[in-house]
């Protein structure tokens, strides 16, 4: 055997889809991440409901690296139709398990062979022949644990948390996991040299998603509608949203102070959330690409009849149906100019599943202050998989209501304010919102040309005073949102930019490139347009800036290409849209491909 | 002229002028505007308070009604096809609001056929008012799909397509108020839209409201003349308040009234005229309107009522406040809730 590896590999496990196995798969990750070892989960699964191949990928990185690889040092395969590609992709000197009921020539004497007998094992089970299928996911679980070396009982406290505490249901899934683990101790020779072993990195952590995390963000800012259509990689931020809100948003009488509501489709899911921005409410819509581009009608009346409302954007791969189940940061030029006419929208980008919530209630506060509609660009990788991410932080402000005016306000100001002119001299007009008792609080909303009292006119100078304030507000916009997390490399001569779920890959990159002597790399994340000043002394301060994008235009660089044209010859675009996340390796040679 | 003093209000303390919207700018003897006559004269004799009514619309002529009544009253102007959606979230803002939504046969029919059907099926508290005409105005007169089949328009051709009945696609869509009415019928009109104020869920009123410039040929369904001629109201309809209740209700001859108790107390008479017709079982409805298609009737009055159904916001179990009034001591849990959402991650 080679020298021992330990916390330091990949492993994939190859299963059926609608198998049950994404509970084994979880329960393995979530064990090792009690184990104190840094993790991280990819579940790579088609548009289907039952029977195409899906895979799992864990990543183990003693060095914190949480970015997906493309090398697996271990394959577990249960999956007869993906059987040779799986046998294949093993990294010389791994190892290989499956379930011994395929029967295949196993063509390889360059990587260690276990067979496991899943369904002997299964069968000897317990449970009900209608859950043996399931339950033959938790060999492998035991298999890996004897094999890697993975507590039992961290095991335990993983299917303890996925069935809520449900004693059979532990206990018979646990029952099988024992069985397997004491049969791999029994019958299976170690001889490849991947291991795990306690560490202590993750205790400043919890894992969770970035959907839900985003529902409890906007919980925690005060939410109060939210209007949606199921859409992957989307559904589970509404669904979150139903789960926790009865336990966090109702009165002590056990009254709602909210509504969700299930749209019949994304047109009527954002019209109904602009109706309740419109009404005072604090409100959002989520979706994906296609939800977004249905959307669009709606997001440019909000625009310009000034109305808040978040709407979240989990990206999948497009254009058209595209591919549902797979990632991608493909939509930022869509909704940067959603609808027609001129304007641009004000985008936030989380890069964390813990600023999924931070961002959460952000935008919420920012849709409210700037009467507009605010977009957060999340998408599949972060949104749906399991990232270990630090704990979800309070609120540092109070909530963000913006300038609404009630009674007694109007009665101050003795019934005389307009609804659309720019009082303050930061284009954010005052509003009134529905249920004002005051005689001169009511104003008719619309999206046709309108002066600063609401009234509708085609007057050409009015048209344009108000265009004007619009681009005044987005200026406005510029000094609110939230500003990019910058770590200036010493002596660096080129700089990095890089938004949302690829910042683990860029890490590790530069991590990779000073490691071998490479360039010195400052990097920039951003975290919302428009752009902030910051960046904008960052692009001057380096030679050359690379932007980093899951997307094939490189669509980032296409718009600060725009609003920065005198830069854009410093622009390098390091851009690649497969369906999966980016590693570390392809941002590595991307940038050193370009800088020969 | 008369003094200051001697204008007249009602319960609320408010003049007629105080329901009143801009001047319209629709064609002379649109029908729309007599609809939007009507509705300020009913609000203001419901002593309704301009301030606890919120007006929505699409895109169309009739669209743009909502800015020429209720000038004191909310209102917003949304998408084509799309108020149904706008409203739905606008009326949580607020629930003790009244909610009156206008719409033209473009703008349910074709554009918005989804959204209204599913406003329809959740029992949206709204008085949805479709403004028929049967025609494309502000787009210069194209075919809508309530247009008959034949009719023949200028540019247009003639139409082929068999049209869509508003009413039976509300029935349809399990609608709990749905009425027909002809603009022209001014007293009908009133009346209908005083129940349907006092409905608990939706109220469809699918009004003919002839198009002067474009569609009111005589012999054309959505017409001044055709309407005139072919309509069978199929009662007369008085709507009494809760409050006028006792004194007016001695003045009907018993036996040949109907009386419907609406939600909030109020009573709505049907007198019956030749024909003893039951708008509470929704299967009269359906054979009423499939006769009228045969007929060539223009049947009007109120087709279907349901007050038993709660509607949407009542379905949902609010708080008493309204929601836009909410503090922030409301929205926010405390901050020892984090730790617990943290303990139920992994």
């Amino acid at each position: 055997m080679s020298q021992k590896v330990i916390n330091d590999f990949s492993i994939t496990i190859a299963t059926i889809n609608g198998s049950g196995s994404q509970t084994a798969n979880v329960t393995l990750l979530r064990a090792l991440f009690k184990m104190g070892i840094p993790v991280t989960g990819k579940n790579l699964f088609p548009s289907n409901i039952q029977g195409l191949p899906t895979w799992f990928t864990i990543r183990l990185s003693k060095d914190g690296f949480i970015a997906r690889r493309d090398e697996q040092e271990l394959v577990v395969c249960l999956n007869p139709t993906s059987f040779s590609k799986d046998l294949a992709s093993v990294q010389p000197g791994g190892a290989f398990y499956y379930a011994d009921d395929i029967k295949f020539a196993i063509n390889r004497n360059d990587i260690t062979i276990y067979p496991m007998p899943v369904k002997q094992i299964a069968r000897a089970s317990n449970v009900s022949p209608a859950l043996r299928d399931y339950i033959a996911n938790m060999v492998y679980v035991g298999v890996l644990a004897q094999m890697l070396g993975i507590e039992l009982e961290t095991i335990k406290q993983a299917l303890s948390f996925h069935f809520k505490g449900k004693t059979e249901a532990v206990e018979s899934n646990f029952g099988t996991v024992k069985a397997s683990a004491d049969w791999a101790a029994q019958n299976l020779k170690k001889s490849d040299p991947y291991s795990v072993a306690r560490m202590d990195s993750t205790s400043d952590y919890v894992m969770a998603d970035g959907n839900t995390a985003a529902a409890l963000g906007a919980i925690y800012g005060g939410l109060q509608f939210a209007a949606w259509y199921p859409i992957t990689p989307a559904s589970s931020l509404a669904e979150s949203l139903n789960i926790f809100l009865p336990q966090f948003r109702k009165t002590s009488e056990g009254k709602q102070t909210y509504v969700v509501m299930q749209a019949e489709d994304e047109l009527a899911a954002i019209g109904m959330a602009i109706g309740a921005g419109w009404g005072g409410l604090r409100s959002m819509t989520s979706t994906s690409g296609p939800g977004i581009s249905l959307m669009a009608e709606y997001a440019g009346l909000g625009y310009f009849a000034e109305v808040p409302v978040v709407v979240w954007d989990v990206q999948r791969i497009g254009p058209s149906t595209g591919l549902p189940t797979r990632t991608a940061q493909g939509d930022l030029t869509e909704v940067y100019s959603l609808s027609h006419g001129d304007k641009q929208n004000v985008i936030l980008l989380p890069g964390s599943v813990q600023e999924c919530f931070e961002f959460g209630w952000k935008a919420l506060d920012l849709a409210a202050k700037l009467q507009a509609p605010v977009f957060v660009m999340s998408d599949l990788d972060l949104g749906m998989n399991q990232w270990m991410t630090k704990p979800f932080e309070y609120p540092d402000v109070p909530l963000e209501r913006g300038k609404v005016l009630w009674e007694a306000d109007l009665e101050k100001m003795k019934g005389i304010w307009s609804r659309y002119k720019d009082s303050d001299g930061d284009g954010i007009p005052y509003r009134t919102v529905p249920g004002n008792k005051h005689p001169a609080s009511a104003w008719f909303g619309r999206g046709t040309g309108h002066d600063e009292e609401a009234r509708y006119t085609e007057d050409s100078a009015s048209w344009e005073t108000n265009m004007a304030r619009l681009k005044k507000k987005y200026e406005t916009a510029r000094t609110l949102v939230p500003k990019p997390v910058i770590k200036p490399g010493r002596g660096a001569r080129i700089g990095v930019i890089a938004y949302g779920s690829t910042e683990p890959a860029v890490e590790e990159a530069l991590a990779l490139l000073n490691k071998a002597g490479g360039p010195k790399i400052a990097f920039l994340r951003l975290r919302a347009l428009p752009l902030t000043s910051e960046v904008q002394t960052f692009i001057k301060k380096y030679e050359r800036i690379y932007i980093v994008e899951a997307n094939r235009d490189g669509q980032l660089r296409q718009i600060m290409s725009s609003v920065l044209p005198e830069q854009a010859p410093k622009f390098r675009s390091a851009c690649h849209s497969d369906g999966l996340p980016l590693t570390a390796k392809w941002v590595k040679e991307a940038i050193l491909a370009q800088e020969k | 002229m008369t003094s200051p003093t001697a204008i007249q209000t009602n319960r609320a303390g408010l003049t007629k002028n105080d329901y009143r919207g801009l001047p319209s700018t629709l064609c002379q003897g649109c029908g729309h505007n007599s609809i939007a006559s009507q509705i300020i004269t009913v609000c203001y004799d419901l002593d309704i308070v301009p301030e606890e009514i919120l007006k929505f619309s699409g895109i169309g002529c009739s669209s743009k009604s909502p800015a020429y009544f209720l000038n004191r009253s909310f209102g917003f102007n949304g998408l084509h096809g799309r108020m149904s959606s706008f409203a739905t979230g606008a009326m949580f803002a607020d629930i003790s609001l009244r909610s009156i939504g206008i719409s033209g046969d473009g703008d349910t029919a074709s554009i918005g056929m989804g959204g209204f059907k599913h406003l329809v099926r959740r029992n949206a508290p709204i008085v949805y008012i479709v403004e028929n005409n049967g025609v494309y105005g502000l787009t210069k007169g194209q075919f809508s799909a309530t247009a008959e089949v034949g009719l023949n328009l200028k540019h247009q051709g003639i139409n082929q397509y068999m049209p869509v009945d508003i009413c039976l696609e509300a029935l349809a869509s399990n609608a709990t108020f749905v009425a027909r009415s002809f603009a022209g019928d001014a007293k009908q009109v009133k009346e209908l839209l005083k129940a349907a104020l006092s409905h608990r869920g939706i109220a469809i009123l699918d009004i003919i409201s002839p198009c002067v410039t474009f569609n009111n040929q005589d012999n054309a369904t959505h017409s001044y003349t055709w309407g005139k001629d072919h309509e069978a109201p199929l009662h007369d309809i008085s709507f009494i308040p809760a409050l006028d209740e006792i004194e007016i209700l001695g003045e009907f001859e018993e036996g040949t009234v109907r009386e419907v108790s609406m939600h909030d107390g109020s009573t709505v008479l049907l007198k019956k005229l030749e024909k003893d017709y039951d708008p509470t079982v929704r299967a009269n409805a359906f054979q009423m309107l499939e006769n009228a298609q045969l007929n060539n009737w223009l049947v009007t009055g109120l087709l279907y009522i349901d007050e038993s159904k709660p509607s949407l916001t009542e379905s949902f179990n609010l708080v008493e406040s309204p929601l836009n009034r909410l503090q922030d001591s409301d929205l926010r849990p405390a901050p020892e809730t984090i730790d617990k959402i943290n303990a139920m991650m992994f």
